[in-house]
């Protein structure tokens, strides 16, 4: 007798979320990630590149530094720039608002936001610096601006879901409901939402990644069971599509950011970085995510293609990808 | 499939002769059902009843030791689909390959050179494990210059079975994974195992074909087996990986209860497309996957996500209590206090070092917990943290000055510190990690 796979049957789906006015469609799953031989995967996982409102300085990797050349400091230019590098979405991070830093107000988030928007046609997700006030601040002047963009909007928490929640829902944008790695604190927010009267398909849940070596786990078991509760006991209070900001953990860690003359166990720098954010992306991809924010283009392109080739089936024939220089070790 | 304690009760002889240690034979079938006894304890058992015991407590993937010292791994022996039902047992192993065409001074080289790939994370020794070694006459030679100048352990590749043979008695004592056994050579593979007593990895067409062979393996006297599905794609060397541990674990079907093999070096030649295949494979239940070369900078990578995916949800995973110096510090440098929970000293070490601010941090043992917790835990008290800082951790060798920073979230406990430090000053640090850097930069110590 031929083999037969044993199949899960799904009571529940993902909710299907149009971003952007572009209305791309983020979720929809109903099955398991990358298991379509039981259930209908309508939406492949988008990726976004993530950008800053403010020249990053030195605290930025030297890679990113080398793929982002000339276009740091303008958001504008940047936000094209990673268009043309291929994102789906791009994510304008607040940088310059964070009170420990240049703290910025909200007349400058909001340019920075207009710039990004006029230079690129496709969906923007714009993120605070999840300081529940200052994220107040921006957040809500930034929705009632840009009413109608249905921009993706957040971090919102449980700390600041009322006052950003309300302008998100008066002037049409979708949310990001970021809880602490935990699976009741995130069906408790998005409840909460809801209670505002913000639609199940306005919500994405961020489950607050953590990077690769750095608490991938805990994430990836949360994103795990989110994907059961939502599929398997149709809970609608978990049906969201989940969000990862994993680009910028990756980049922040050591050894991002170690040069290879030092440490020449670990390889090429760059080659690195990279793979360590394909690692991590591969790894949320496995546990259910349908938004990816990236940071390195190069990651995009290399998680792009495999992800087609992990949904759609086919061989791998790829040419000018990432050529791994081997580091001789003395 | 396991068997309850009623079962297994009426299998055994009912004599509540105690010899097994235990008062009556129904205490000892509820010991053998929940794993705290074994059977050979019992003197009387007939055979009958040994045969059914011993194939139903038999685990649903047979856990199978490939290698040995250091590098030796197992492969298979999981008992659940998701990581936070249980745990995942052991780590896909990671190997590199090794062509028999090439020079001895060359396999030498390479494997020098992957040996010296390894990570010392969390007490923690990251590093790949295998070399596979394919070919044909040169098998032998090959395989013997990987062990006279690493100690990675093998997996043999050869179509050739008198390669395998003389290559698996070369290695002898060493344990290598031999195969491929395929629907044309599984017996002459099978009788070159027993005969070297190492385990067998089979390449079947198909997953129908791989019940086939794991029968025919089995029939000719193999049980450690190791599967190669034989896909070649991203999406059917996934799915088939799925199949065969859903097949394991909710069929309980026996012919798929074994641990498998990978070949990302064989979906694409591009080293850094071989990264995905092998993350995709790491996360859901590859027990090897083979790479087309070793480098940091891919597999450092692929080493922290299987250590993520690995790492037992049940227990947090903590840092050696000590002290840890950042960027180069000396005797008039800060020192922050933490707790031993590893994603905190990973944060606040990555945080510190960034800052650029030569400092000592001091981690001290908190049983896992994160700072909060800690100290609502009690195990992060003033005293605790006080006669730490003073007695135990031995900073005071080390520095000049008498000032210590605190976490934030640990603020309540600076009054009790001071008085176990008297004349120090008890600062507190920020509530996040990541406003480490501009505290630093700002701070001077007393």
């Amino acid at each position: 007798m031929a083999f037969q796979v044993n199949t899960v049957k799904y009571s529940g789906k993902i909710n299907v979320i149009p971003v952007g006015a572009q209305k791309i469609n983020l979720g929809g799953q109903a099955a398991f990630p990358f298991y379509d031989f039981e259930g209908a995967l309508p939406n492949k996982p988008k990726l976004a590149l993530q950008i800053w409102d403010m020249d990053p300085g030195e605290s930025y990797a030297a890679p990113l530094a080398a793929a982002y050349e000339g276009v740091l400091g303008d958001p504008g230019t940047w936000a094209k720039k990673a268009v043309e590098y291929g994102a789906d979405m791009v994510c304008l991070t607040l940088k310059s608002t964070d009170p420990n830093d240049k703290n910025a107000g909200a007349a400058e988030a909001v340019a920075a936001t207009q710039k990004v928007l006029d230079a690129v046609d496709v969906p923007v997700i714009v993120f605070g610096v999840d300081n529940k006030d200052k994220d107040v601040e921006t957040l809500s002047a930034i929705c009632e601006k840009f009413a109608g963009k249905n921009l993706v909007i957040g971090p919102i928490t449980d700390k600041n879901y009322k006052q950003i929640g309300a302008q998100a829902l008066a002037y049409g944008h979708t949310v990001i409901a970021r809880s602490p790695i935990d699976v009741n604190l995130a069906k408790q927010l998005n409840i909460l939402l809801m209670d505002l009267g913000i639609k199940p398909d306005k919500i994405l849940i961020d489950p607050n990644t953590g990077g690769l070596g750095y608490g991938m786990e805990y994430c990836y078991s949360v994103m795990e069971r989110l994907q059961a509760a939502a599929l398997l006991q149709a809970d609608d209070k978990l049906q969201q599509p989940i969000i990862n900001m994993l680009g910028e953990e990756i980049w922040k860690t050591k050894e991002a950011n170690q040069k290879v003359e030092d440490v020449p166990t670990l390889g090429d720098q760059n080659s690195r970085g990279v793979l360590m954010e394909v690692t991590e992306a591969v790894s949320l991809c496995a546990a259910g995510t349908s938004l990816l924010v990236l940071s390195h283009p190069e990651s995009l392109k290399i998680v792009r293609y495999y992800i087609d080739l992990w949904a759609d089936g086919g061989e791998i024939k790829g040419d000018g990808y990432l050529n791994v220089p081997i580091t001789p070790i003395a | 499939m396991a068997l309850t304690g009623i079962q297994i009760f009426k299998l055994l002889p009912g004599t509540n002769c105690k010899k097994c240690g235990s008062p009556t034979c129904l205490a000892f079938a509820m010991n053998l059902a929940s794993g705290k006894a074994e059977l050979d304890a019992c003197p009387d058992v007939s055979e009958a009843s040994r045969e059914k015991l011993s194939a139903a407590s038999a685990p649903p993937i047979r856990p199978v030791t490939i290698g040995s010292g250091a590098t030796a791994i197992k492969v298979g022996g999981e008992t659940v689909q998701y990581r936070h039902e249980k745990t995942f047992f052991n780590p896909t192993g990671i190997g590199g390959l090794i062509e028999d065409s090439k020079s001895a001074a060359d396999i030498a080289a390479t494997v020098k050179r992957w040996q010296a790939l390894q990570y010392l994370r969390v007490g923690l020794n990251l590093r790949p494990e295998l070399a596979i070694v394919k070919g044909g006459p040169n098998l032998a030679a090959a395989a013997k210059a990987v062990v006279d100048n690493s100690d990675l352990s093998v997996v043999l590749y050869s179509e050739d079975v008198a390669a395998l043979k003389s290559a698996a008695e070369a290695l002898a004592g060493k344990n290598p994974l031999i195969g491929p056994a395929t629907a044309a050579n599984y017996k002459e593979v099978a009788e070159v195992a027993k005969a070297a007593k190492v385990p067998v990895w089979l390449k079947a067409k198909d997953l129908d074909e791989v019940a086939v062979l794991t029968k025919g393996l089995k029939e000719a006297g193999i049980n450690d087996i190791v599967v190669d599905t034989g896909a070649r794609t991203p999406k059917k060397v996934f799915q088939d990986s799925v199949a065969m541990r859903r097949a394991a674990l909710v069929g309980q079907n026996r012919d798929y209860g074994y641990g498998t093999i990978t070949f990302p070096n064989e979906i694409t030649d591009n080293l850094a497309l071989q990264v995905p295949v092998a993350a995709s494979l790491i996360a859901k239940y590859a027990g090897i996957v083979v790479l087309s070369d070793l480098d940091g900078a891919v597999v450092f990578p692929l080493l922290l996500q299987r250590l993520n995916i690995f790492t037992d949800p049940q227990r947090p995973m903590t840092q050696t209590e000590g002290i840890y110096p950042i960027n180069d510090p000396d005797e008039n440098s800060p020192v922050l206090v933490t707790t031993n929970f590893s994603l905190t000293y990973f944060i606040v070490s990555g945080e510190v070092e960034a800052s650029r601010v030569p400092s000592w941090l001091l981690i001290k043992d908190s049983e896992g917990l994160s700072v909060l917790t800690a100290w609502a835990a009690g195990k992060f008290s003033g005293d605790d943290v006080g006669q730490f800082v003073l007695k135990r951790s031995g900073i005071v060798d080390k520095i000049k000055h008498k000032s210590v920073i605190i976490p934030g979230y640990a603020a309540a406990i600076s009054g009790d510190m001071e008085e176990e430090l008297p004349g120090w000053k008890v600062a507190i640090g920020p509530r996040e990690a990541a406003h480490l850097t501009k505290f630093l930069k700002e701070f001077s110590v007393a």
